[in-house]
């Protein structure tokens, strides 16, 4: 983040209440008493929204999970008892939940590294091309500005077991393509390998931002000096990515462990669960009305991605 | 000087860009020469990320059978656009996507507003309580929707926004991305301007209306398409509060649809695809770069 401070320096931050205590009054209090008022105005509908809409129900949830509230209790709050962490003991018992749990798992671990290596790959390349490099770029973009439900719609179809075009493809050479999204080993790898065709793009011009600032006179140089393309590449463009990456990795990390949509259209979370995700589950939670559990579940996920994104940063800061 | 079609200007212009022009590529290329396989690789991914578009669009116009058909057609041998009259039909798309349209279109402007005014107080004015209100609007930031999603729909259900496009629209109307992107670029902008408006006499909301605000266009502009797409495309939310038929958006109709019992009309589904895609694509090459240059911004802070 930036550190930029152009206002005035620590010093002269003075309590805006010096005035009221009667001390004779500096000359510059007066604008301070200003600023104040003037960013409260500009502060207070964003906060007021933020509030109720966003901070209030993060809270909100939190404290439901250590309830025993269901959707018949919905009128009256005040009416559900508290049952500590009862949810939370009842969810790591729950056989489903484990189930969702490793696959969420599952999700993250084949969809990160996978997004990663085909967005940072993609972005060498067209980093490296001086021709059509905006029509290229565009075109990778234009999975991620298009809805989920409807390349979920389509991907269903070119996934069929008789006449997709998946496996008419893979019949030409002789492959005999199963139903992908009929059985349970084949379908969460399936969901997944769909998910990194439409979220490559975002971090493949972010990467591709980045790589626009390696000094290209630093390759150059490596280049005379006899360096080879995979060692500029391994020693001068990733250290120097290395924030970038980490980033991607936060981001991309957060959006699998939040996998949803895919399942709920392409597989409905079947066959036999096999590809519910906790998002998935809570959504069924609070489809029979279990809101105490759903919002448990929930704050579980939370947790999770909590801890993973101070890992990633660890793990990072450590191989410096 | 532009309206006359003088034809030396004109070759003296393209004479004066074609010196740059013909340097460029050779400094660019410099050591570091481009493969020409390198142009083979990117065609092959360009095909398979376009592919399915394509499918999708060629394949709405088939007829319901040819669409099952085994092994697939590449070209519709009977170009129909029934799928599409269904759609009108069947399902009561022009709904759909004004529900669509109303919601992505306020909920962009709105944080186009607040976010903006937000950004500015947290970048340029000192007030007490900066620290806890720019900590808890980035610590938001990473939480997941589903951990809101129960809590915000017993608060929505109360207060009598379920099933409504204010309900749809409120809790996505003020997010945590739009003020740390204002921020960043409010940072960015000299401090001597807001100095020099104060020695003037300006009072500080009137800086930020008319002097701040003008000039942050550029990064407005990135936010309000984000906010669109990012809108028109969300899904969870709307599916969750919507009850009634009227009241569905554009994914959320074609999801349950698709995942209905008429999941097995193909070709009316991947019409609804279409539809619900096209229109983003417009937006999105249109403005495409600054999208892209929004994007990169995020990343690179």
């Amino acid at each position: 983040m930036s550190t930029t401070r152009t206002s005035p320096a620590p010093a002269t931050t003075s309590p805006v209440s010096s005035p009221e205590r009667g001390t004779p009054t500096r000359h510059v209090d007066p604008t301070r008493r200003q600023q104040a008022i003037a960013a409260w105005i500009l502060a207070l509908p964003f906060m007021a929204l933020f509030l109720v809409f966003t901070a209030g129900p993060v809270l909100a949830s939190l404290g439901m999970s250590f309830t025993d509230m269901r959707s018949t209790d919905m009128r009256n709050p005040f009416a559900v008892e508290f049952v500590g962490l009862q949810n939370y003991l009842d969810l790591l018992a729950d056989p489903l939940f484990r189930k969702v749990t490793v696959n969420t798992a599952l999700y993250l671990v084949l969809g990160v590294p996978l997004t990663m290596a085909v967005a940072l790959a993609t972005a060498v390349g067209l980093n490296r091309i001086t021709r059509l490099k905006g029509f290229f770029r565009v075109s990778f973009y234009l999975p991620v500005v298009t809805s989920i439900v409807a390349v979920s719609v389509v991907w269903k179809f070119l996934l069929r077991d008789e006449g997709g075009l998946v496996n008419t493809v893979i019949g030409w050479f002789g492959v005999d393509g199963p139903g992908w999204l009929d059985s349970t080993t084949t379908a969460l790898p399936t969901l997944v390998v769909m998910a990194v065709w439409r979220n490559f793009g975002t971090l493949m011009v972010i990467f591709l931002a980045a790589l626009q600032t390696v000094p290209r006179e630093l390759l150059e140089a490596a280049e005379t000096d006899g360096a080879s393309g995979w060692s500029r590449f391994r020693y001068i463009t990733v250290p120097m990515l290395r924030p970038v990456l980490l980033f991607g990795a936060v981001i991309t990390s957060i959006g699998y462990l939040q996998f949803f949509e895919e399942a709920f259209v392409m597989t409905k979370g079947g066959p036999l669960d096999a590809t519910k995700s906790i998002t998935f589950f809570t959504y069924d939670q609070w489809g029979y009305g279990n809101y105490a559990v759903g919002s448990a579940a929930a704050y579980l996920l939370f947790v999770a991605i909590m801890l993973l994104t101070w890992l990633q940063f660890r793990l990072l800061r450590e191989k410096d | 000087m532009s309206q006359t079609l003088d034809p030396a200007t004109p070759t003296a212009a393209a004479a004066a860009t074609d010196v740059p022009k013909q340097k460029r590529p050779k400094s660019r290329e410099g050591n570091i020469r481009t493969p020409a396989w390198l142009y083979g690789v990117m065609a092959a991914g360009l095909v398979l990320v376009v592919l399915p578009f394509v499918w999708m669009v060629v394949s709405s116009f088939k007829p319901e059978s040819e669409v099952m058909s085994v092994p697939p057609t590449w070209w519709p041998e009977s170009v129909t656009t029934e799928n599409y009259s269904q759609l009108f039909s069947r399902m009561d798309f022009p709904t759909y996507f004004t529900n669509s349209a109303i919601i992505a279109v306020t909920v962009a402007a709105g944080n186009m507003v607040f976010c903006s005014m937000l950004g500015y107080a947290l970048a340029k004015l000192e007030f007490p309580g900066k620290k806890i209100v720019f900590g808890l609007v980035l610590g938001t930031l990473m939480v997941p929707g589903v951990v809101t999603f129960i809590p915000l729909f017993v608060l929505t259900t109360n207060i009598g926004l379920a099933n409504s496009l204010p309900g749809m629209i409120l809790p996505f109307i003020a997010g945590p991305f739009g003020v740390f992107l204002m921020r960043q670029y409010i940072l960015s902008l000299p401090d001597e301007l807001i100095q020099a408006a104060r020695v003037d006499g300006a009072g500080e909301l009137r800086i930020f209306f008319s002097i701040i605000l003008p000039l942050c266009w550029p990064a407005l502009a990135t936010l309000g398409v984000l906010t669109f797409l990012t809108s028109w495309n969300n899904f969870l939310w709307p599916l969750v509060i919507a009850t009634s038929e009227e009241k569905y958006t554009l994914p959320v109709a074609l999801a349950l649809y698709a995942v209905g019992q008429n999941a097995t009309k193909y070709g009316l589904l991947l019409a609804g695809s279409v539809v619900v895609v096209v229109p983003v694509l417009v937006v999105f090459l249109v403005l495409q770069r600054r999208i892209m240059q929004g994007v990169a911004m995020t990343g690179i802070k």
